[in-house]
């Protein structure tokens, strides 16, 4: 099992100042530039101590967002190309719907895979539905978007032997011909984020890794879908590390020194799905069968974490929402819900949310480097002899 | 103002189209609101007495299909170019409501002969302001609960037009033209919002007496906004009509079609 530390970069000084949404429409007077130029430096650090500890490493992006501060993901992981040596580099990913520009996304890519000597991971997702407000990119035909972007992505980074010219629907170019080429040849391994079953299967016949956020029980129907097309696509069973899960990690040494730090954590799930309700789900980026679905059900939005009200650590772990606990105790529950889901080979972790300061952070990371992670490491490997055997 | 299917389907420029035809007399296109239309709509039941009127939904809308390339109220025209002279409609009235009203700007601009007469109510289409002032409320991004108190003047009677948005106790066809309708406003209207930059300078190309109807509480396209409208056309005039909101011809059936019969009987 792979392990690694993703943080939103929040701007959670401010939150206890905002009312209603903290997305989107959240008035920028609340990023205290000092306050964002510090916790910049300091969540860059958290990562830098994440590499020497033997994490890899995941970034995303969002935009206007109090709950994450990072605008590009390459951005961020140009940085540590640079400043980690070790570590795994993680773009979950680069919202390519959102992107006008899928062959400067290319570029960037492969300028983050040559400096990094190779580390790069590509995540390509679509784009949170509230954020197309802010891209001004449309939901309608979203995925058909996507998947031409995606298209372009790959044979931009792979292409050799001069300019190629692309007329596509959506993007158009005369002239390709993308300097440098990546260290990782033909190119850095893929990931895909999905939560249901029929994009799981679209992974799958790619390949790439399939990631899910959150997903709770909704997890193993996914798993299951991805591995059968997996098999049936490419004549063998899915390895363990083709299946990535991310929640939030909280380690402690006690329990009294956990509970204080999910206290500390805990607000994130508060705070973080404020979205304002126009955009939460604007017509077209969901399908129309979907959608017509959720109406008739009485439906408005789509659901968060669906935890109950002031769930117990046992809660957020069955529900694959938050891993908080000793070590021991993390260890039992990351190995109980990989075997839940049918295998996970990569955790993605949010060890850095809400009010967890910076020594909390490096000390609950390397807690869980020295006494988590290599019991799940041997836990993962046996796991996946088993998977080989059941397939 | 979506719920009901129509009883014809008309196959024109690769789009299967589903039509509606209601009365006798010289001809009417109606090009209907964003939110669609309902096969007993109370203006296209007062325009039938004195008129044929043909109600198709647009390509992408109610049960119409989009061909794959249909992606801009241009395409919208061209297909309802090949059904105007497929019905070979003559000397025909077009009247369109809302996005309908800048669908019938757009198709008058593109001289047709056979477009006799123009009546837009609460249009989009066009921008007039700054490039810092919006003129058209950005209608996307608000949800279905906003849409009685948004589009009408009585809240109460947008919740009856849209059948009390009781999508529990409607059949999947129905709430199936709903989504269908809200997604397919959204592909032809997103950006520019709900209107053609280049359309406001092409307006001057309409040669035919155009009659702008405009509800007093419009809070989608104010009435200045319409009056800024009308004034592009070379033959325009301009009415308000109290009590309705945008989608007032829904509110107030009678007055907004005695206004269009006084236009069409001068």
């Amino acid at each position: 099992m792979e392990f690694w530390h993703f943080s939103e970069q929040s701007m959670h000084p401010a939150w206890d100042k905002i009312d209603g949404p903290t997305k989107v429409l959240v008035d920028n007077a609340h990023c205290d530039p000092q306050t964002a130029h510090e916790l910049y430096n300091r969540y860059l650090d958290e990562w830098m101590v994440a590499d020497r500890l033997g994490f890899n490493i995941m970034v995303n992006e969002h935009h206007a967002s109090a709950n994450c501060m990072s605008a590009s993901c390459l951005l961020t992981l140009a940085i540590l190309a640079r400043q980690t040596s070790k570590a795994r580099l993680l773009c979950l990913g680069v919202p390519i719907t959102n992107r006008t520009d899928p062959y400067r996304v290319a570029e960037e890519l492969a300028m983050i895979d040559s400096i990094s000597g190779g580390r790069l991971e590509i995540g390509l997702v679509k784009a949170s539905p509230f954020e197309l407000a802010l891209s001004n990119q449309s939901p309608a035909r979203i995925m058909d978007r996507y998947w031409e972007a995606h298209d372009f992505v790959v044979k931009a980074l792979t292409h050799k032997g001069g300019p190629f010219s692309w007329e596509g629907e959506f993007y158009n170019y005369r002239n390709v011909n993308v300097w440098p080429r990546p260290v990782q040849q033909p190119m850095p391994p893929m990931w895909i984020t999905a939560s249901g079953a029929s994009t799981g299967r679209r992974i799958a016949q790619l390949g790439y890794v399939c990631a899910t956020f959150f997903n709770g029980a909704g997890t193993r129907p996914l798993f299951d879908a991805y591995k059968e097309e997996y098999r049936n696509t490419h004549g063998k069973p899915a390895a363990i590390d083709r299946f990535a899960y991310l929640a939030i990690m909280v380690c402690g040494r006690t329990e009294k020194e956990v509970q204080e730090r999910v206290a500390k954590v805990k607000p994130y799930l508060e705070v973080q799905p404020r979205t304002p309700k126009g955009w939460i789900n604007p017509p077209g980026y969901e399908s129309v069968e979907l959608n017509a679905t959720a109406l008739r059900m009485g439906k408005t939005g789509r659901i968060n974490f669906g935890l109950p009200p002031n769930p117990s650590l046992a809660e957020m772990a069955d529900g694959g929402i938050m891993f908080a606990g000793t070590p021991d105790q993390l260890y039992d529950q990351m190995s109980r819900f990989s075997d839940k889901v049918g295998g996970i080979g990569h955790m993605l972790m949010l060890g850095q949310a809400g009010y967890l300061s910076h020594d909390e952070t490096v000390d609950s990371l390397t807690l869980f480097s020295e006494q988590v992670a290599p019991r799940l490491r041997a836990y993962a490997k046996a796991k996946n002899a088993e998977m080989s055997d059941a397939a | 103002m979506f719920r009901t299917a129509f009883p014809e389907k008309i196959d024109v420029a690769g789009a299967s189209i589903e039509l509606l035809t209601k009365g006798e007399g010289s001809p009417i296109l109606f090009l209907h609101a964003g939110h669609g239309v309902d096969a007993d709509d109370a203006l296209v039941e007062r325009l039938a007495r004195d008129h044929k009127v043909i109600v198709p939904s647009h390509p992408g809308f109610g049960a119409s299909s989009r061909p794959v390339g249909v992606t801009g109220v241009d395409d919208i025209c061209h297909v309802y170019l090949d059904l105007i002279e497929a019905l070979d409609l003559r000397d025909l009235i077009v009247v369109g409501v809302s996005f309908g009203a800048w669908i019938a700007a757009e198709l008058a601009t593109m001289g047709t002969g056979r477009i006799s007469r123009l009546v837009l109510i609460d249009a989009v289409g066009v921008k007039v302001s700054d490039r810092e002032t919006r003129d058209i409320k950005d209608i996307f991004a608000t949800t279905v609960e906003d849409i009685p108190g948004l589009f009408f003047h009585d809240p109460e009677k947008g919740k009856a037009s849209f059948g009390g948005f009781d999508f529990k106790n409607m059949t999947d066809a129905e709430v199936t033209r709903f989504v269908r309708n809200r997604e397919s406003l959204l592909l032809f209207g997103w950006s520019p919002t709900l209107y053609n930059p280049k359309l406001l300078g092409r307006l001057h190309r309409v040669k035919v007496p155009v009659l702008l109807l405009w509800g007093a509480d419009d809070k989608v396209v104010g009435v200045d906004y319409g009056r800024r409208y009308a004034a592009a056309f070379l033959d325009a005039r301009f009415e308000v009509i109290e009590g309705a909101g945008h989608y007032g011809y829904l509110e107030q059936p009678d007055a907004f079609a005695a206004r269009i019969d006084t236009f069409l009987a001068a």
